[in-house]
């Protein structure tokens, strides 16, 4: 009798926790049949050719264009911008971390750095409006107040800590022993940092800087609050650029009729940039697969 | 004179007293064994000679160890200069995950060797020495965890005599491997005493019986008996010496 119940207990905790999973599976499902469906009405209206050569994104004016170069380029320079500041600061802290640092020294310092990740990004971006765009105006005479550079420095430096914290993870992993053939060869910290523990890591080290990217290419309220709502086919930071996630906001907020091609074009948009961010999470499991080493 | 030399050494890990007074001295050209139960603080000793212990927090030590009359822990000693002069093999075979070349090549570009013809040749004589160039020249570009473990701990051994050091310290280098493997190491050994002053720790007291020429007992942190390895083996003058290679305990 009691042991007919505990498997019909069973039996119910099993189903409750595939539901669940299956929740999260469905919602995925359901939010790439929508994008697709509604770019699918996109496209019937505007031929995939224009969309992808075309110079100019116009939509919501008179004289329509509808090439997403200019929202790519201002994603892909922003998004470049802050790899460039997060990636060579984010790992040169991680190895600072895990080979130079005192274990006590790191258990303090990186919770701090995490928390770095954990700051709205909605204070982000006024922070790069309210004051790394007045600064860096000091030093570059000129500079529009909207521009791609400083929502892209302040975007690396809220992307760094998943670099720093997960690379620090990787090189932690890494056995003592390697370590120790190192030093007992005769490298010194640096030698033994950079010729055997980087390259040991490197697979983790790798997928850090893929999230990383991932996590800036979706980015949205620091762009939209710090780069413009201009788009604008150019790979100059120091102008005013519109990021596709900006026009993905700008157009749901405004007061595009629903069901309208206009409207549509946050679909099609927002399909580029889940097939970036997609392209990018199967380039992380191929390293992850394909790179990493095991050691017992 | 002495190649390695202890002068009362003492470690502590923090408050415990790892090593208790060592004083001793190994000849250049000899292999000496380092036996003694676990914890009895023979590995510790041993990497007392190329400072490993440096990367252990809280250790403290005092005394001397002298390499050819000089003492590593005085002030004026680079340890990572005077770490490439000494050879060291570890008890679990630890390549790096790089290319076979590149790892016999690694001690030569630490030393700042950029010959290309020089470095491949070291790494050919050192691949030789180690035994194991026969089963790699052809694929000195493979990974080198591709390897059965017993290649692995040979080119371990190739890495750590690539930059032609004149001690070799050994710490249980054959003790994760199978018979066989453990035969070629000890032949290796045998071979390398022309060369290098060998100082290896084993705990397989027929190994130490078979390689060695002379043994050192180790118990508790102290150094309980240190003679010619035939001596040791069958006639120790220490009851504690006794006791162990008998089996008794340990």
């Amino acid at each position: 009798m009691r042991k007919n119940f505990t498997r019909k207990k069973e039996k119910a905790i099993e189903l409750l926790m595939s539901a669940s999973s299956l929740v999260s599976v469905l919602t995925t499902i359901g939010i790439i049949f929508v994008l697709t469906a509604d770019s699918y009405k996109f496209f019937s209206e505007v031929s995939i050719v224009d969309f992808f050569t075309d110079k100019e994104w116009t939509p919501l004016f008179e004289n329509k264009h509808f090439g997403i170069l200019p929202l790519l380029s201002g994603t892909l320079l922003t998004t470049i911008i802050a790899t460039l500041v997060a990636v060579p600061m984010g790992i040169t802290i991680a190895v600072y971390l895990s080979e130079y640092a005192s274990r006590r020294f790191t258990s303090i310092v990186k919770p701090i750095l995490e928390v770095l990740a954990a700051i709205p990004t909605v204070v982000y971006g006024f922070f790069a409006l309210q004051y790394v765009t007045p600064l860096l105006q000091k030093l570059i005479p000129g500079l529009s107040g909207f521009n791609a550079l400083s929502p892209g420095i302040v975007m690396g430096i809220m992307i760094m800590p998943y670099i720093t914290s997960l690379s620090e993870d990787a090189l932690r992993a890494i056995p003592t022993s390697l370590r120790e053939a190192s030093y007992g060869m005769g490298a010194n910290r640096f030698q033994t940092a950079f010729k055997v523990m980087i390259p040991a890591a490197s697979s983790g080290i790798i997928v850090s800087v893929i999230l990383a990217i991932s996590r800036a290419l979706g980015e949205t309220m620091i762009v939209a609050i710090a780069a413009g709502q201009e788009p604008k086919l150019t790979l100059n930071p120091l102008e005013s650029v519109e990021t596709i996630t900006t026009y993905i906001i700008q157009v749901s907020m405004g007061d595009v009729p629903q069901d309208s091609l206009e409207y549509r074009t946050i679909f099609a948009a927002g399909l580029v940039l889940f097939l970036f961010t997609f392209i990018l999470n199967n380039i992380s499991f191929w390293v992850i697969k394909r790179f990493r080493q095991q050691y017992d | 004179m002495y190649k390695l030399e202890s002068k009362n050494l003492n470690l502590w890990y923090g408050p415990k007293q790892a090593l208790k007074d060592i004083s001793m001295g190994v000849d250049a050209n000899t292999v000496t064994a380092f036996i003694g139960p676990s914890g009895c603080g023979k590995s510790t000793f041993l990497r007392c000679f190329n400072r490993m212990n440096d990367l252990i927090p809280n250790v403290r030590i005092t005394g001397q160890a002298l390499i050819d009359n000089i003492n590593i822990y005085s002030r004026n000693v680079d340890v990572y200069e005077h770490r490439k002069s000494i050879g060291m093999v570890f008890q679990k075979p630890n390549p790096f995950p790089k290319s076979i070349y590149e790892n016999v090549a690694y001690g030569l570009h630490i030393i700042g060797e950029n010959s290309k013809s020089i470095i491949d040749e070291s790494v050919e004589t050192a691949l030789k020495q180690a035994a194991l160039w026969n089963e790699v020249k052809d694929s000195l570009k493979k990974s080198a965890l591709a390897l059965s473990g017993g290649q692995q701990q040979r080119l371990c051994i190739a890495r750590a005599i690539a930059v032609k050091p004149s001690i070799l310290l050994m710490d249980e280098p054959a003790s994760a491997l199978d018979p066989l493997s453990t035969a070629k190491i000890e032949e290796l050994i045998y071979n390398l005493k022309k060369e290098y002053s060998i100082v290896i720790v084993t705990h397989n007291m027929q190994q130490a019986g078979r390689v060695s020429d002379k043994t050192a007992f180790f118990y508790l942190g102290e150094l309980i008996e240190y003679d010619n390895t035939s001596k040791i083996f069958t006639n120790p003058s220490k009851e504690a010496t006794q006791n162990y290679i008998t089996g008794r305990f340990g």
